[in-house]
């Protein structure tokens, strides 16, 4: 048994018929073929999978397509402007080296603007702390942690030993 | 050094696809009219099959095809070999068991392969694989290595008659003997060593698809660099030309070690899609990577040193237990006697050395590498024998540590490995000035007035990087507009090799490098001989391939140049990019145009400008340095608190700071996860107890804190780089920098040693106990 939604994806209207058990991170990857939400885990534990819906970061994974009926979906496609232009968060997370595999990136990325949205002016350990919801095996988070501080609050970036 | 050459903290060139969301990871790719595989795995740790019957799950709906081991062997397809050679003193060789791709009449751990399912759907094939019938007949099991070696425990292999392969040895123990029994102090420790899950964050995945008009099969597979598993599959198992079989890796979500493996379920969806002659995709779930990627670590150590009055290593003994789990994966029992032994005694000098291994079967999945590969064991074992000298001679932790420090070069190990370079002390000194070891006393004491336990930990360490395969294939092509095409052996799955090979030709061709393109991780188009990243290996080996390679193309292009100037070939010079002779100059671009074109080039010379080279390393190198962890420990729940993290890095020249720092801060998450949260628990009867990331912890942000590092550079003297791999460092310095500020925090509690994961569980138990009235 199918069933139609409709959703606005990255601005355009979608419409899809998908199964009640469907998630949404389903619908955008295999059906959309929207690849640049990424699958971690099957426990809501990993945040590869995060998205914004109606403005909020959610876990793509532990939402269902139904679900997402009528809602305003934004995912890591739709972040960078129309000519590839990154956007700030995308940036900072170039310049601090804030990937390296770059397979947990888009869900950092998401969860990074949606920080910046709910807490500018956030310190290091606020950061530390929001980001318990997304694991990054690769970078130990430093660069991660700086870029998205970068934003919201760029006096709390660490001095850089380059050297 | 220029502004886009060796050493400038370049942005890297592949991030603005990678945070697009346009990367593409084997997942991302799909093929028009593909199946969906499911595994259908044995949840039993011990067992004899005694049926199966596949008909339930062939009649569910959208199913195609149910294979079982049955399939494989009619189909003459072998079993899947070690690639270790080990033997006892006595010269007898290890005995070593194959494996099957699915399971042959017995399970050996949960989550072994038993069959694939083909289905229409993934939910279709998944469903089916839960509709398989199989009989079993469950045995004893047995998990860890010191269980399994009582007379009395269930034995995996019946041909073997024990768990034990082989008892290697360095030598005979008698000289080292003599020598702890003379020695004025003498320590012991005994350490297990967690095991651990690499978990990179893209799972295993794998898509095969049969093109019967090219009589071709092309995979899709996250690895280390397909050549290896290219050759395996197409030659071993498929009895196909290597060439009739392309393995495409484009993007790959992390490796670790874990990668460079021929896994059976990459063997089971190649053949199964040779086989109905279409395309076959499977993605494992986390859950399933738990159970069957090879695990790494789990090693029992006891070690004893002995010392002089002045506090002089006179005599090492380390004897050492790895879990092998239930087979022998390609390099299993390599990790403590190769892995760990290349090493060891880390960065000290041992006149005496006495080193004994077990390997030890267990049904438990295969453990193999693992980022460090035994360097992190053998590295934690000797840093926590250095605390222990300390307390026993009294001497400072630092003191005793640079008493022992080797300090001439080139340095033979007693396992007749040769050390080329190192400063091991002036590291020790510039870690322990940053992070104010001096003055550490006043922050005990201030946080001891806050009611928190403050101790502070030192850690050295020597890596060894760049090993095993001694070659690399690399090839550089200048096209006839100047722009150039590095075809990388080495694979990048997080290395930032796009960038970093970009320097390079930028350093030696004047190139720019966003006119520089990386082709990687495809066996069409990748050298012939590629081997791969694995061991720290890319920048001594793909980066000293590229330099010859671009030497090559510079002798070529000289001549060129001196035909175009109508000059002596030996009068040419090049510099940033311009080849000049007395007064006529000519640039890259320009020599590169010519080159292509057979009317301006000298006489009998091949038009072009493409050259390649399977570079051959001298030696590997030894990376190594000294961390500095100092934490605080909240007594009432025993959660501690990394306050300070100081890493002091020798990766002998840095090619980019940036990517260099990236992957210490990388490394240091992982070592610290090891030593915090991590651990792989199978119970007494063999079931996996962690199994997601909520059994499972992962280092999260939180954990961690500020990595401040800095560079104690010593140039390798045996690459043509000066480079030495830099991936590997944090692992092996983070688990005893941080035990050692633990057990530093609770000295006045009577401890000495925790094991790891060092969880608040455990140290409130440690605090606690020793609080306990007698
Ligand atoms: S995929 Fe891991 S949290 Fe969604
Ligand atoms: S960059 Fe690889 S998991 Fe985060």
């Amino acid at each position: 048994m199918k069933t139609k939604v409709t959703l606005n994806v990255n601005g355009q209207e979608r419409t899809a018929e998908v199964e009640p058990r469907t998630l949404l991170v389903e619908l955008l990857r295999d059906q959309l073929g929207m690849t640049g939400t990424h699958v971690g885990c099957d426990t809501t534990q990993c945040g590869c999978c995060v998205i914004h819906v109606d403005d909020k970061a959610v876990k793509s994974c532990t939402m269902l397509a139904v679900q997402a009926q009528g809602k305003k979906v934004v995912t890591i496609e739709g972040l960078a402007a129309a000519d590839g232009t990154l956007h700030p968060m995308q940036e900072a997370f170039r310049d601090h080296h804030g990937l390296q595999c770059g397979f947990c990136t888009p869900g950092m990325v998401m969860m990074g603007v949606d920080i910046a949205r709910r807490l500018p002016g956030a310190d290091e350990k606020t950061v530390r702390e929001q980001l318990e919801g997304n694991i990054c095996r690769c970078t130990g988070y430093q660069g991660i942690v700086e870029a998205i501080l970068s934003v919201v609050n760029p006096g709390a970036v660490k001095e850089h030993h380059h050297a | 050094m220029g502004q886009f050459g060796i050493g400038q903290p370049l942005r890297r060139k592949e991030d603005p696809r990678l945070l697009r969301g346009e990367g593409r990871y084997t997942d991302d790719v799909n093929v028009d009219g593909q199946l969906w595989a499911a595994f259908y795995r044995s949840p039993h740790p011990h067992a004899d099959i005694l049926s199966i019957d596949p008909a339930p799950a062939r009649a569910a709906p959208g199913v195609a095809a149910v294979f079982t081991i049955a399939d494989l062997d009619a189909d003459g397809v072998p079993d899947m070999p070690c690639e270790v050679e080990l033997s006892d003193l006595s010269g007898r060789p290890m005995w070593k068991p194959m494996r099957p791709i699915l399971a042959r009449g017995r399970v050996r751990f949960v989550g072994e392969c038993v069959a694939i399912v083909l289905a229409a759907t993934q939910a279709q094939a998944r469903e089916a694989a839960e509709l398989l019938k199989v009989e079993y007949a469950p045995l004893p099991a047995v998990a860890d290595s010191e269980s399994a070696l009582a007379a009395d425990a269930p034995v995996l292999w019946e041909a073997l008659g024990s768990n034990v392969p082989v008892h290697w040895q360095n030598q005979d123990s008698a000289p080292v003997d003599a020598a702890m029994a003379a020695a004025a102090h003498r320590v012991r420790v005994r350490i297990v060593n967690n095991r651990l899950v690499p978990s990179p964050m893209e799972p295993k995945a794998a898509l095969a698809a049969w093109d019967a008009q090219a009589a071709k099969l092309t995979l899709w597979a996250p690895t280390q660099g397909g050549r290896r598993i290219q050759a395996n599959i197409a030659k071993r198992y498929l009895r196909l030309e290597q060439d009739q079989l392309r393995v495409i890796s484009q993007d790959v979500g992390g490796g670790f070690g874990m990668r460079g493996q021929t896994y059976p379920e990459f063997v089971a969806v190649a053949w199964a899609a040779k086989q109905i002659g279409g395309a076959v995709k499977w993605r494992a779930d986390r859950t399933e990577t738990f159970f069957s990627d090879y695990h790494g670590r789990d090693q029992v150590n006891e070690a004893e040193m002995g010392l002089d009055s002045d506090g002089r290593m006179v005599a090492l003994k380390i004897v050492t237990l790895v879990n092998l789990g239930a087979y022998m994966a390609e390099n299993g029992p390599r990790m403590p006697i190769e892995g760990g032994g290349r090493i060891i005694p880390c960065c000290y000098h041992a006149p005496q050395f006495h080193f004994s291994v077990k390997p030890v079967f267990t049904n438990t999945v295969s453990t193999d590498t693992y980022r460090g590969a035994g360097r992190p064991e053998a590295n934690f074992l000797m840093e926590r024998l250095m605390d222990e000298a300390a307390r026993a001679t009294g001497l400072p932790r630092e003191e005793v540590r640079r008493r022992n420090y080797i300090t001439q070069f080139p340095y033979r190990t007693p396992m007749g490995y040769v050390i080329d370079s190192g400063e091991f002390a002036r590291g020790m000194d510039d870690a322990l000035r940053m992070a104010e070891w001096s003055t550490f006393e006043e922050r005990r004491t201030e946080a001891r007035a806050r009611g928190r336990l403050r101790g502070i930990g030192v850690a050295a360490f020597i890596e060894a990087a760049g090993g095993r395969a001694p070659t690399e294939d690399m090839r550089v092509r200048v096209d006839a507009e100047g722009a150039v095409t590095v075809f990388s052996g080495s694979h990048a799955h997080g290395q930032g090799h796009d960038t970093v090979f970009s320097q390079l030709v930028n350093e030696f061709l004047g190139v720019d490098p966003d006119r520089v393109r990386l082709v990687q991780g495809d066996t069409d188009v990748t050298p012939r001989g590629s081997i791969g990243t694995f061991g720290s290996r890319s920048s001594m080996m793909g980066g000293g391939g590229l330099k010859a390679s671009c030497e090559k193309i510079v002798a070529k292009a000289t001549l060129v140049a001196a035909h175009l100037m109508q000059a002596e070939p030996a009068a040419v010079r090049f510099e940033t990019g311009v080849f000049r002779a007395g007064a006529s100059e000519t640039t890259f671009s320009e020599v590169a145009a010519a080159a292509w074109d057979a009317r301006r080039i000298p006489e009998g010379m091949t038009p072009g400008l493409d050259e390649s080279c399977l570079f051959q390393r001298e030696a590997e190198n030894f990376p190594n340095g000294c961390h500095v962890c100092e934490v605080e420990i909240d007594p009432d729940t025993g959660t501690p608190e990394i306050v300070r993290y100081v890493a002091i890095d020798d990766c002998g020249v840095v090619l980019n700071p940036l990517i260099v720092h990236g992957q210490v801060y990388g490394g240091v998450a992982q070592g610290l996860g090891q030593a915090m949260v991590e651990n792989a628990l199978y119970d007494a009867d063999g079931q996996l107890v962690s199994a997601t990331y909520m059994d499972y912890g992962m280092p999260r942000a939180h954990h961690m804190a500020h990595v401040e590092a800095g560079f104690n550079t010593t140039p390798c003297r045996t690459n043509p780089l000066g480079v030495k791999g830099a991936g590997e460092a944090g692992a092996c310095g983070a688990p005893p920098a941080f035990i050692g500020a633990l057990v530093d925090a609770l000295r006045d509690h009577g401890v000495t040693h925790i094991d790891m994961p060092a969880t608040p569980e455990k140290i409130w138990r440690a605090i606690n106990r020793a609080n306990a009235p007698a």
